[in-house]
């Protein structure tokens, strides 16, 4: 399973052209997806253009770093002319008449679009079984969730049906599934990356990322997607570095921080271990290792139970299948022509939160739950404002577990509710994070697997540059991310 | 019992910005092609994401100077929340508790008396689109949608229909003056709520209830819908009837107001910060330099004319109602001033103004009417205009032969004095060849010249008329009469 970079070099020295690559991956995918269930919809011809197109400038010289490279999108980016559903019914056949910025820099930068990959419906889920199309299986075992709601896209690339895929995280969607898939994930920084034509989650959090093989491959993905827009008023202006040209730095002297908070009890006994045995890797490279506390990332899934459902219940509003969209053929009067499409298009977790946001926002609660939820949020990023003038990175697992089960995820609320703490804060602090892959183990119950485990690596807010570096820095010393799952 | 309105407006002005007040479609409202000025933005496709026009903010700040508001340091957007067919994204971008103008204050006169109305906030926010009903089936066109508003709320300090449609007015001219909107009430560029209730005279509280009537279209129809409801609320307060609160809609054609609905039906908007969007940060200094930008305000306007030029009150308000009017007067008169420095003549501004006031307003406006268009649209320069009065002020033509003159010049663009000669309008007051005609018109009519000697005033009038029939009207008819005076003394 090639990386990008390795991709890259067999295209420019003409070893194989992005035609031949594409087809390759595009076989990959039809003769794996059955299983996996990864991607929604498969986009062979456009591929096949776009990868002759490529061809071209690589002939005549002009490529960019991800020219004529396949990947693959999160069925949330919308892609002019092709079907972007969210993973929902009431989207099934809505063709977007734009492309989201993201996937137009990648169409300028050459690359080549296969796919578009599954997800929890309007990524309202850490397990991508809540998708209209059907769960998304584990490649590492096919009884199991990929996590999510970035899901198919983590499963793809960790099966390698594609060497890179585009992914969102609005409180853990990228490193969650990463890790439960031994992939590599970044979360940017929120307003490093256009969120202009990405179906909305919660606004004021949703961040849009990619999954890849390695740190390195991050790099080279988030170079071509980072970056100010214009269209969205929230993007930032800082510029864009050549992080994949700056990845070797010294751990020494480096001040390493593990918050306690993110070693509670409920963290599996492997997953503990081999985060302790990464932290352990980095050491020997010379960095200061400091415990720290982060008292405020407790309240972090309160704060997140209460801003994300209602940005969500208001976000939402727009699907009301007046110009786009499920609409009913139940409907009397414009009331059930709202209320019965409505309720047929959405699923039942997009309706709970609709829901619960509507009541956070209503008249007389506002300020008890949505007001008071911000106030206790801008503390969690004060929190953490002050602790990045104590440390320079914090280190930490990025799931309490090994991939669950399917179907077991509802069961379990606690593995949720932990899984929250570890990944919540850093969204609801718009920091920037990767996951990166850090040993094989089991889980807590025994089963006779041999499943990915994942360590996040935190950095302040437009912190990338040393996020990479510190990822790259382990990568160098470990094997983990060459890891691949059986039978692909 | 003697009951007291209070009166406050909520007015939505729709600014003339080139693009929609968060995407780039154009801002067009002449648009007669449904959908045709939308975009990914404005039609709320997944994904999209709205932007600030920065035009807007501006106009939305100039206007809140105009206005006397304050303009705050922040000022953020927030989401109203609601589902209408009209309304694409399920919730309209306004702003909730941190408007983009804050207090201010205009003074209304009304009856010579001058009264502070207080403005409680002007904020920006987003239009709807329309909705067209044909048959059983509706069509939603979202040219409109999205289209910048600014609304302006006042206090309940209005105590006549009279000064609130006079405020409405004011603020119409104030928006034009600064170029940021049509504010034609008919076409809907400016848009008018009232919220109305009655108190026993003498009292200062505000009364217990607040009746809010929509869909005043015009500035007759908000003075005609709040004189309906004052009647209307204290025959119920006479007759024992409790008032609660509630919204009406004006009907203008019935001139009723009809209840739409009660507050238990009320909406709640459920209004959260729009996170799509960033806090806006003002710095002084550039407020400061967007308050260097208002030109003359229509009261500093009216105030001008009335002290410089000795216009009458009311005059000064009908050319200030019109900001190209007023614009076109002022060019006229200093044309005027101009000349009399010129030919060191002995110029009377009050005079000459209040004539130049007399021809733009009565002849020429109602020839600018007839075709439609703007004095700075018309044949007529304020030049010509200027010249056409000198000669009537130096005699040159009479009263009728210049409103003649005018027509020509309006239809032709000549200029009055080739106008006059062509026409054979010129006035004659060469007092020789009047001379001749009075000696002659005396000769033949030696009967009236008697009767005239014998006391009968009246004849004189005969005879100049006879004069001014002999010249075939060119006559000056006031040399004719004071040369036919001294003849017959």
């Amino acid at each position: 399973m090639a990386t990008i970079k390795e991709l890259r070099q067999g295209l420019d020295s003409k070893r194989f052209s992005s035609a031949e690559l594409t087809k390759y991956y595009l076989d990959r995918i039809k003769k794996f997806n059955k299983d996996l269930n990864a991607f929604i919809t498969l986009t062979e011809d456009l591929a096949l253009e776009q990868a002759r197109a490529a061809d071209k400038r690589i002939a005549a010289g002009s490529q960019e770093m991800l020219t004529g490279i396949p990947y693959a999108a999160k069925d949330l980016f919308c892609t002019r002319g092709v079907r972007t559903t969210a993973a929902s019914k009431i989207l099934e056949n809505f063709v977007p008449p734009y492309d989201s910025t993201v996937v137009a820099r990648l169409r300028a930068a050459g690359a080549v679009l296969v796919g578009k990959t599954n997800l929890d419906q309007f990524a309202h889920g850490s397990s991508t079984e809540t998708s209209y199309y059907g769960p998304v299986h584990n490649p590492w075992d096919l009884e199991r969730n990929p996590g999510g709601s970035s899901g198919g896209s983590a499963a793809a690339v960790s099966a390698g049906l594609v060497p890179f895929a585009l992914a969102t995280e609005t409180g853990g969607s990228i490193r969650q599934p990463a890790s439960l898939c031994g992939i590599s994930g970044w979360k940017p920084t929120y307003g490093r990356v256009s969120r202009y034509g990405v179906i909305a989650m919660s606004s004021s959090m949703d961040t849009m990322g990619t999954v890849a093989r390695s740190a390195e491959d991050l790099a080279i993905t988030a170079e071509a997607i980072s970056g100010f827009d214009p269209k969205d008023g929230t993007s930032g202006k800082l510029p864009v570095k050549a992080w994949s040209k700056n990845l070797t730095r010294s751990m020494k002297g480096l001040r390493i921080g593990v918050p306690q908070e993110y070693f509670v009890p409920g963290i599996e006994k492997d997953v503990k271990e081999k985060v302790s045995m990464a932290i352990e890797e980095i050491r020997k490279l010379g960095p200061k290792i400091i415990e720290v506390s982060l008292p405020m990332t407790s309240y972090g899934s309160m704060v997140y139970a209460i801003v994300t459902p209602s940005e969500i219940s208001s976000n939402l509003s727009r699907y009301d299948s007046i110009r786009f969209g499920h609409t009913t053929d139940k409907a009397n009067d414009l009331y059930e022509l709202y209320a019965k499409s409505r309720a047929e298009g959405f699923g039942d977790e997009a309706k709970r939160r609709i829901m619960t946001g509507a009541y956070a926002l209503s008249a007389g609660y506002r300020d008890a739950y949505y007001t008071k939820a911000q106030k206790v949020r801008r503390l969690l990023v004060n929190e953490f404002h002050e602790m990045f003038k104590k440390v320079d990175i914090l280190l930490c697992p990025s799931t309490p577990n090994v991939a669950l089960k399917i179907g077991k995820a509802a069961d379990d609320p606690l593995f949720g509710y932990i899984a929250d703490q570890l990944n919540i804060p850093a969204s609801l602090a718009g920091l920037a994070a990767m996951g990166v892959p850090c040993g094989l183990g089991k889980p807590d119950d025994g089963a006779a697997v041999s499943l990915p485990i994942g360590m996040q690596i935190l950095g302040p807010q437009w912190g990338e540059e040393l996020v990479f570096q510190v990822g790259y820095a382990y990568q160098q010393i470990t094997d983990w991310h060459k890891q691949k799952p059986v039978g692909f | 019992m003697n009951y007291e309105p209070v009166i406050g407006l909520e007015i939505h002005v729709q600014l003339k910005t080139r693009s929609k007040m968060f995407c780039a479609s154009p801002n067009n409202p002449d648009e007669t092609e449904p959908n045709r000025n939308i975009c990914e933005v404005c039609t709320a496709q997944p994904g999209s994401m709205p932007v600030i026009n920065k035009e807007a903010v501006h106009m939305a700040i100039l206007v809140g100077l105009a206005l006397g508001c304050e303009i705050p340091e922040y000022s953020k957007f927030d989401r109203k929340n609601y589902f209408y067919p009209d309304l694409p994204k399920g919730y309209q971008i306004s702003q909730f508790d941190q408007p983009i103008c804050g207090a201010g204050i205009q003074v209304v006169e009304y009856e010579g008396k001058k009264r502070p109305i207080r403005i409680t906030r002007a904020h920006l926010e987003e239009d709807a689109g329309k909705l067209i009903h044909e048959g059983s089936t509706t069509l939603v066109d979202l040219n409109r949608a999205g289209v910048p508003l600014l609304e302006t709320v006042t206090e309940p300090d209005f105590r006549t229909p009279a000064e609130a449609k006079i405020f409405l007015q004011n603020l119409r001219n104030i928006v034009r003056y600064l170029g940021v909107s049509d504010a034609d009430m008919e076409k809907g560029h400016m848009r008018c709520d009232a919220n109305i209730s009655l108190r026993p005279a003498g009292s200062q509280d505000l009364p217990p209830y607040k009746i809010e009537v929509k869909n005043l279209n015009s500035f007759k129809s908000v003075e005609a819908a709040l004189n309906y409801e004052i009647k209307r609320q204290s025959e119920m307060q006479e007759s024992g009837e409790k008032l609660t609160s509630q919204t009406r809609g004006w009907d203008d054609s019935k001139g009723i107001t009809v209840e739409q609905r009660t507050k238990e039906q009320a909406h709640d908007y459920r209004y959260f910060p729009e996170p799509d969007l960033p806090i806006m940060h003002f710095i002084r200094g550039d407020v400061e330099k967007i308050r260097a930008e208002l030109p003359e305000l229509p009261a500093q306007k009216e105030e001008r004319f009335i002290s410089e030029f000795s216009l009458q009150d009311r005059d000064a308000g009908v050319l200030v109602n019109d900001k190209n009017l007023a614009a076109y007067f002022e060019e006229v008169v200093s044309e005027l001033e101009e000349w009399f420095k010129e030919e060191r003549l002995e110029a009377d501004i009050a005079k000459l103004a209040k004539m130049a006031y007399n021809w733009i307003s009565g002849d020429l406006q109602a020839l600018l009417k007839i075709e439609g268009i703007d004095p700075q649209n018309s044949r007529i320069t304020a030049e010509n205009l200027a010249e056409l009065i000198k000669m009537i002020h130096q005699g040159q033509v009479s009263t009728t032969a210049a409103k003649r003159i005018l027509e020509v010049m309006f239809e032709t663009g000549g200029d009055p004095s080739h106008v006059a000669a062509d026409e054979g309008l010129s006035q004659v007051s060469d007092e020789v060849a009047i001379t001749a005609v009075v000696d002659k018109v005396i000769a033949k009519n030696a009967n009236v010249v008697a009767d005239y000697k014998g006391g009968k005033k009246q004849a004189l009038g005969f005879l100049v008329g006879k004069i001014m029939a002999e010249m075939k009207g060119k006559a000056n008819p006031q040399v004719a009469s004071r040369l036919l005076e001294e003849k017959l003394h």
